[in-house]
């Protein structure tokens, strides 16, 4: 426990030093946040199940599920797999660093950046935009460990397959554009072509989305999605533990 | 007792490329134990495969006495390892990495003395980037000290250290090894071999060639002493006939004379008897690096 909490707080200070590398997981959702809040902020959803809902309180949660799905696609294989390249992994498995130790102490890490992305998103879209506030934040939160979890352990998935650093950002990105364009994070999902839908049913984050934004909107947890984000974690997590590699 | 480290018939492969043949050695408790050969040879592919860094394709691999593949868990609280390729993240700052190394095996030494000791006190705060290759290179060392390590492997240990760090290096490992440390130490250098390994073993293209204590590797290996003078003389042809002699080669006035052991003696008679007394008459006793040609039959740098 004490070299999780030690691993753990080092990495926060690495994050600290070197502030640039949150530009993607923490300023990139909220640069699309008001972007998007500027074109669509002032609409409802006209139809299917959240017809009449604010689009506002509809993308606050989604966004947070944004800042959460960066982290896993992008901000992580690269750091993961950077360290690999240079041997970093190398050093702490030597010296008997274990996994659950590295692979934890980045999921705490990546805990705190959702957080602090949560944070910031819903601060903006309240203040700023109006959004209602969280109805049930308490439920908010559980989505949100659960997503965060998923996507921690996709992200440790991708640094594994990644033969390299630079490898991962651009699959990473890949990857996090389309989520963005199909999981209701970018235009309202009753404007999206049918087939759009059905590929971002297809993927984790349009689950993280509606598992987050119900209980902020007041309809309760959707145990449905949170099962479905909860099982795509367990498979990418069981997947991991056996391409994990250290370099 | 049974040795820290027995390696039997260890190979290692990658893909078709035999990087080490058949190597096996023991390293017995509290010596130094050097690993000797020149670029490629295997020495890193060895050291690792003993370290659980690597899976050995064949042979078997105990050090003390754990299997490094099945039980890499428990060796490697027990060991200590400084590698020949490693980084740190680039921002970690030098008093960090030891802390949080120092945390993984608790009982072991209190981080500030070996952080003191490699002369890294100064630089507690520096990041690692910033360190320079020597001040990265004693970094990775006290590491792979700072858990009171039973064995501690060292590659390459004193490469990118000015001499005089790399003398206060040497003090500081043999200091290690009077504690009850013991060292492997992988090296292509040979003063590093010959002044602080109580026994070599010399790898060459993935496999042991020879093994003993510097001195015996010595004296058992190099077959020839150099006698070395300068003469006016136009013929010296009769040095051909002297007993022990191998070989005369002459660069104008300087001669050299390669024979066995007796040799000197038996050419400063000569000499005196063919009316010449050089004043600079000298012999050269074999070195490490004279016995290294002749086992490996190429230089350190080919
Ligand atoms: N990961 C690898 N993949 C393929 N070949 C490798 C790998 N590691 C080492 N080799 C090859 O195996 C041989 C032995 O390498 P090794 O690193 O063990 O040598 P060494 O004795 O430590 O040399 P040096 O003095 O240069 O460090 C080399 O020819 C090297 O090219
Ligand atoms: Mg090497």
């Amino acid at each position: 426990m004490r070299v999780l909490f030690k691993m753990t707080w080092i990495e926060i200070k690495l994050l600290a030093r070197e502030p640039v590398t949150l530009v993607f997981s923490f300023a990139l959702p909220v640069l699309v946040l008001v972007l998007l809040g500027g074109i669509f902020g002032h609409e409802r959803m006209d139809t299917g199940a959240y017809a009449g809902v604010a689009m506002m309180d509809w993308y606050v949660p989604s966004y947070i599920g944004l800042v959460i799905a960066s982290i896993g696609t992008v901000s992580l294989p690269v750091h993961l797999s950077a360290y690999r390249e240079r041997g970093v992994l190398r050093r702490f498995r030597a010296s008997g660093v274990s996994e659950a130790v590295l692979l934890g102490s980045q999921l705490l890490v990546s805990l705190g950046v959702a957080c602090a992305g949560a944070i910031s998103i819903s601060v903006l879209g309240i203040v700023v935009y109006g959004a209602q506030m969280a109805v049930a934040p308490a439920e908010v939160a559980l989505a949100y460990v659960v997503s965060t979890f998923c996507f921690v352990a996709i992200g440790v998935l991708l640094a594994s397959l990644a033969p390299t650093a630079r490898a991962a950002q651009s699959v990473g990105l890949l990857l996090w554009f389309v989520l963005l364009l199909v999981s209701g994070t970018s235009a309202p999902l009753d404007r999206l072509p049918s087939w759009m839908v059905s590929l971002g049913k297809a993927l984790p984050l349009y689950h993280s989305v509606v598992s987050l934004v119900d209980p902020w909107i007041g309809r309760g947890t959707n145990w449905t999605q949170l099962a479905i984000v909860a099982a795509v974690g367990a498979v990418a997590t069981l997947v991991t533990l056996r391409v994990f590699r250290w370099e | 007792m049974p040795p820290v480290i027995a390696a039997e018939h260890l190979q290692k492969r990658y893909k078709d490329f035999v990087a080490v043949a058949d190597a096996s050695f023991v390293v017995e408790r509290g010596e130094i134990f050097g690993l000797l050969g020149s670029n490629g040879a295997g020495k890193t592919t060895s050291v690792e495969c003993l370290q659980g860094l690597r899976h050995a394709d064949g042979g078997t691999l105990r050090v003390l006495g754990l299997d490094p593949l099945t039980q890499a868990r428990e060796l490697r609280r027990r060991i200590g390892s400084q590698l020949q390729e490693a980084a740190l993240p680039d921002h970690v700052r030098v008093w960090e990495a030891l802390d949080l190394f120092s945390s993984i095996t608790p009982g072991g030494r209190d981080w500030r003395e070996v952080m003191e000791q490699w002369g890294l006190t100064d630089k507690r705060k520096a990041s690692f980037h910033s360190l320079s290759g020597g001040q990265r290179q004693r970094l990775f060392v006290a590491l792979a000290l700072v858990n009171s390590p039973e064995v501690v492997f060292l590659d390459e240990m004193t490469t990118g250290l000015d001499p005089a760090s790399r003398h206060v290096a040497w003090d500081l490992v043999r200091r290690v090894r009077d504690m009850g440390t013991t060292v492997v130490l992988v090296t292509h250098f040979m003063e590093e071999a010959e002044r602080l390994c109580d026994r070599i073993a010399v790898m060459d293209a993935g496999r042991i060639v020879a093994e003993g204590t510097p001195q015996k590797l010595v004296s058992g290996h190099a077959r020839y002493v150099t006698v070395m003078f300068s003469a006016d003389a136009q013929d010296l042809t009769w040095l051909d006939a002297v007993p022990g002699v191998e070989r005369v080669t002459r660069h104008g006035a300087r001669v050299e004379v390669r024979g066995g052991g007796a040799v000197l003696a038996h050419v400063a008679a000569a000499l005196v008897a063919h009316g010449i007394a050089p004043p600079d008459l000298r012999v050269e006793q074999p070195t490490l690096e004279d016995v290294f040609l002749t086992l490996t039959g190429h230089d350190m740098e080919e």
